[in-house]
């Protein structure tokens, strides 16, 4: 029964060398790294607790006797893990739900707001504030890649080759589909507290992704540096009043890094050992992880044929 | 779809879509009615152009654009619909909103004090 846990405890050994390995990596297969590691571990953490939960369960004489079941012949320890997994399982359930509701939410306002009644996949808002982002088109109708927003605010703080590369990076956006990496990140982050760890990393990895796309439909390396710095101190210019801000000053935040990364020419990665270790040693984890969630099952399922009446 | 059609210009992948949007955008940055060439110079990158005035033919054609005569040639500004006046209001709102959903993925975030000059330094621009 030990095997239940191993999915719950991984994520704190798992995280820190999927953000390792991220670092080592281009932004494509980094993203691909934090957000698969994400999934894993959050699928596995859940099929754990559900495991938990459902052995509690079975306890109850009503649940026992509808299974056919001699509750005293269940192996397993103390009865108060189950009803935890059980609250968790509840409180998660409810977050995800919750999560799902708010994103929905949010993106039917921002695509009522972004229908202007234009066809064609630009919107430009008539608004002073710099802002740009990339609207992915609905879940249900897959043809649909999305639209870019932006403001006019933001198209008139950029030169016309500049703007081009605005378009191309948040055209790559939608392409790539990130939308769905950093959903698939956020339910993650809900269903374990140490997976949100990953969010912050994939975030600066998909900018990343779409910077390098950017450069690559440009030709020009200096021109996005220059269109993603330019951008980024024309919408810290225009106030926003309820929007927090980022991180304390004592270190640089994403967006010089970003413009940093586009203005050294692109270097081949080369396999470092550090790298080979750190993407071992996850591969391991992700790899132990799931074998205890279906050691876990298995146990279980042995658990209650054992208790059945013959 | 229009592949034959893209000129030798540094950036022959993209799609005609694209160009759709690079000459839209110049018509809302300019901010005053464009002709063909001024859309050339405002894009800055080499494109044909009559290349530039079939796109603003199409643009029009799907009521994006609209056209006056300037002179021998058409001028083009972005259609503003009343629609348009009122997607811009819902969208202060929306942007005065600190709760922005996690899965619009945002061309920049916001900048610390730090940022910004390190950004200046790096553009080579003095604060």
């Amino acid at each position: 029964m030990l095997a239940v846990w191993v999915p719950l405890l991984l994520p704190f050994l798992a995280v820190p060398l999927a953000r390792r390995l991220a670092e080592a990596l281009s932004p494509r297969p980094a993203s691909w790294v934090l957000a698969g590691t994400a999934v894993t571990l959050a699928t596995t953490a859940g099929v754990s607790l559900g495991l938990l939960a459902f052995t509690g369960l079975l306890r109850l004489p009503t649940v026992a006797a509808l299974g056919h079941l001699a509750p005293h012949r269940l192996a397993g320890g103390p009865a108060y893990p189950a009803v935890v997994a059980a609250l968790l399982l509840t409180a998660a359930a409810a977050l995800l739900l919750r999560t799902g509701h708010r994103q929905l939410a949010d993106l039917r306002r921002a695509r009522s707001t972004a229908d202007t009644g234009h066809p064609g996949p630009l919107t430009v808002l008539d608004d002073d504030r710099a802002d740009a982002f990339a609207l992915p088109g609905p879940l249900a109708r897959p043809t649909d890649p999305g639209r870019i927003v932006v403001t006019t605010g933001m198209l008139r703080a950029l030169t016309g080759p500049e703007r081009a590369a605005l378009l191309a990076h948040e055209q790559a956006h939608l392409n790539a589909r990130h939308h769905l990496f950093l959903a698939a990140t956020e339910y993650a982050g809900v269903l374990h507290p140490a997976l949100r760890q990953l969010r912050a990393p994939l975030g600066y990895q998909l900018e990343r992704w779409a910077d390098e796309a950017a450069a690559e439909a440009t030709g020009d390396r200096h021109l996005t540096a220059r269109a993603v710095g330019r951008a980024a101190l024309a919408a810290s210019g225009a106030p926003r009043p309820h929007r927090p801000r980022l991180a304390p000053a004592a270190h640089s935040g994403p967006v010089p890094r970003r413009v940093a990364a586009l203005l050294t020419p692109p270097h081949p990665r080369h396999r470092t050992t550090g790298r080979t270790a750190a993407a071992l040693a996850l591969t391991a984890c992700l790899a132990l992880t799931t074998t205890a969630a279906l050691e876990a099952t298995a146990d279980l399922h042995d658990n209650v044929e054992a208790a059945q009446f013959r | 779809m229009t592949d034959g059609s893209q000129p030798h210009g540094g950036q022959s992948r993209r799609s005609a879509g694209e160009l759709e949007a690079q000459v839209l955008a110049a018509l809302w940055a300019a901010g005053r009615p464009l002709t063909p060439q001024d859309v050339q110079i405002s894009l800055g990158d080499g494109l044909a152009r009559t290349t530039i005035a079939t796109i603003l033919g199409r643009l029009h054609d799907k009521g994006t654009v609209e056209r006056t005569k300037a002179g021998r040639a058409f001028a083009y500004t972005p259609t503003v619909e009343d629609q348009a006046g009122l997607a811009a209001r819902r969208m202060r709102s929306e942007l005065d909103r600190g709760d922005r959903t996690t899965v619009l993925a945002r061309f920049v975030s916001d900048l610390s004090a730090e940022d910004e000059r390190l950004l200046r330094e790096l553009l080579g621009e003095t604060s």
